[in-house]
């Protein structure tokens, strides 16, 4: 590890790393912790991963527990399910979101339920990784953002980090789970960089959200991209708005709690999320808000979103339906 | 408990046991079923019973199994105790999943059952990954998927077995063609003429027996697992057999009649198998009654157990959900019902 790019000393130590680089990094440590982690997926082997996320771990851990598998998702995602019911821990990569409708049945009947149904008497270590997210001109296919599925499904935690200390610390905490978590990545915000605990032991609870930044005026509740793109406009208003962001980071179960002290403490909300609106996180998000702090709204609560359409494919298209952050200044602006 | 073994004369006569009491267990849930007294759905294996039972003989204890919608017979098979099926049947808090699976939901993962499942063409993955745990633990064991003829249509079947195959691993794929996929005849079904054909395509042995010949049953699976165990992958094996019942208990069976089922019947794999045995020696007819007799207050037994069992209390309702605690669960579960206290 270089020294040079590196800060702080001993276990505080930390690394600027993209988030591309925090997942590996996760992936890294936690093989080499246990020996019942494996990885498998579709290319995630000696090909690296289609986004490079899985890189060269195969080098270091061999073909058998960084396994690649044929182009049959329903078959090593119930495969996956059949393997920590009997003692190991599969992260499986679902190369894209669009794709988990092929093997939803092993999710939605098996990893989701099966603990339920058999009254406890069987634990379901299995971590979905899996790409969320437009921009990359994939059209409707490669580009859903789909996490309110399963973070609306019983029996599934899903979570969506937005930096690279959340990407490594989500990911270490879903491995050493014994529940089934869902990790959502962002594929835009792959290269995004930012410090990295470097301890093995670092881990962020699944069930806690961030208050990325602090502010007065009004709370952004934001995700994965929006995150980023939030801070930035926070920088921008600064003097003029107080913006608080929060990152939510786990859609569930969710941090209820520091949502509504920092809604309490500013009055207004905004959410930011590229779930289609209806039904949605930002739904999910506004409800629980309005159950808890109904009484320190002094305004109503934006939604910034997709329009309920696909990802479309032109450029033009797509630059139009994706939100940004000048949709959450746009929201800001309608209630402050 | 009597280790079922049929190269043994007691395991012999274990098998002609368990054969008994899945019978008996399931003839009952019939009887319990059309009197009102069992909630839900339930799908009776009668008539099927050589193949569970013939499979199991030749797994090792700790092996697994998936099983199926109809899953009574294996669960007796691997050794699972009726009494707590039976409680579970009934929805009672002593039942193998503590009331909250039911019939088509019963396992027990640390006996190798890893469940009988609702969904058809579901479990061949599940066993795909045992067996993918015991290979990359270096383990010995085996999984066997137990599924219907109907399952060999579903997609995720096809997947299961070509990850096995692909990947040598230490599974068996056993179809218990029971000629009916629900209400549809297994030809209207298929394109091949053996299910078995279709090992072909994953280039790995393929068989079809008698499924009800309880030996026939033995051999082939006994020959899959040692391939299974010895890193040669696994093996297809389809069973012809057939169910006396109905797809559900209420199916009134209008696509055949009572003619097709008694040509089955005429070769009912107990009446086999215990002629074969009283012709060998090992049992007479007499002490044959006496089991079968013994086997039947077992079931009365085990329903009056499950009749006098507690069932669980409605707050177990809101466990089990996740290893970790969830918030979302107790608050929303408390909350819901909770009247409007002071801040109101």
């Amino acid at each position: 590890m270089s020294t040079e790019t590196s800060s702080g000393t001993g276990p505080d130590r930390t690394e600027e790393m993209t988030i591309r680089e925090a997942i590996r990094l996760a992936l890294r440590e936690e093989l080499d912790r246990d020996d019942d982690v494996f990885v498998m997926g579709e290319d995630v082997g000696a090909f690296g991963g289609v986004y490079e996320v899985t890189g060269d771990l195969v080098e270091q851990f061999g073909e058998e527990r960084v396994r690649d598998t044929p182009i049959s998702e329903a078959g090593f995602m119930g495969a996956a399910v059949g393997a920590a019911a009997t003692g190991t821990r599969p992260v499986v990569e679902i190369m894209f979101s669009d794709f988990i409708g092929v093997c939803s049945e092993q999710i939605i009947n098996q990893m989701a339920k099966n603990r339920y149904m058999f009254g406890g008497k069987t634990e379901m270590p299995v971590t979905v990784r899996t790409t969320e997210g437009g921009g990359s001109g994939a059209a409707s296919q490669h580009s859903g953002t789909i996490h309110t599925w399963f973070a609306h499904f019983p029996g599934v935690m899903a979570v969506a980090p937005a930096t690279p200390a959340s990407a490594k610390g989500l990911l270490k905490s879903a491995i050493r789970s014994d529940d089934p978590v869902i990790v959502f990545e962002n594929k835009q915000i792959y290269e995004q960089k930012g410090e990295v605990p470097l301890d093995d032991d670092f881990t962020i609870p699944i069930g806690t959200a961030s208050v990325e930044r602090e502010g007065e005026d009004v709370t952004v509740v934001a995700t994965q991209r929006m995150v980023g793109e939030s801070l930035e406009l926070a920088e921008e208003l600064a003097g003029q708005t107080s913006v608080e962001v929060v990152d939510l980071r786990s859609l569930y179960p969710m941090d209820t709690e520091t949502l509504v002290e920092s809604v309490k403490k500013t009055g207004r909300l905004v959410i930011a999320d590229e779930s289609p609106l209806s039904y949605g996180t930002h739904a999910e998000v506004a409800t629980r808000v309005m159950e808890n702090a109904f009484y320190s709204l002094d305004a109503p609560i934006q939604r910034v979103g997709v329009a309920d359409v696909h990802i479309p494919f032109s450029p033009a298209l797509e630059e139009e339906v994706l939100p940004h952050g000048s949709d959450v200044e746009a929201a800001i602006n309608r209630i402050v | 408990m009597v280790v079922l073994d049929i190269e043994t004369e007691d395991g012999q006569r274990e098998a002609l046991r368990r054969m008994l009491t899945i019978r008996a267990f399931d003839t009952k849930a019939a009887d319990l079923f059309s009197d009102g007294e069992l909630p839900g759905f339930v799908h009776l294996y009668v008539g099927e019973e050589a193949v569970g039972v013939g499979a199991c003989s030749a797994l090792e204890s700790d092996d697994y199994i998936t099983s199926t919608h109809r899953g009574h017979g294996h669960c007796i098979a691997k050794g699972l105790d009726p009494d707590l099926m039976m409680a579970e049947l009934f929805g009672k808090a002593n039942g193998y999943c503590n009331g909250k699976g039911g019939s088509m939901h019963i396992a027990d993962v640390d006996a190798g059952m890893l469940g009988a499942n609702g969904i058809v063409g579901a479990g061949p993955p599940l066993a795909t990954g045992a067996a993918l745990t015991s290979h990359l633990k270096g383990e010995d064991t085996v999984a066997l998927a137990f599924f219907g003829d109907g399952a060999v249509a579903q997609g995720q079947v096809h997947e299961a077995i070509n990850l096995a195959a692909t990947w040598d691993l230490p599974a068996v794929f056993l179809v218990e063609n029971n000629q009916y996929g629900e209400a549809t005849p297994v030809e209207k079904q298929h394109n091949v003429q053996n299910l078995s054909e279709t090992a072909e395509a994953y280039n790995i042995p393929g068989f079809t027996v008698d499924g009800m010949d309880i030996t026939a049953v033995y051999e082939a699976v006994k020959e899959a697992r040692k391939r299974a165990a010895d890193g040669e992958g696994p093996t297809f094996i389809e069973a012809e057999t057939y169910r006396y019942h109905g797809h559900f208990e209420g199916d009134q069976q209008p696509y055949r009649t009572e003619e097709d089922v008694a040509i089955w019947k005429d070769r009912d794999a107990i009446e086999t198998f215990k002629r074969r045995l009283v012709d060998a020696g090992t049992i007479t007819e007499d002490e044959f009654d006496e089991m079968k007799a013994e086997i039947d207050q077992q079931i009365e037994d085990a329903v009056g157990k499950a009749k006098d069992a507690a069932y669980p209390d409605p707050s177990e309702a809101y466990e089990d959900m996740f290893n970790a605690a969830v918030p979302e669960i107790s608050d929303f579960s408390s909350g819901m019902r909770a009247d409007g206290g002071e801040d109101r």
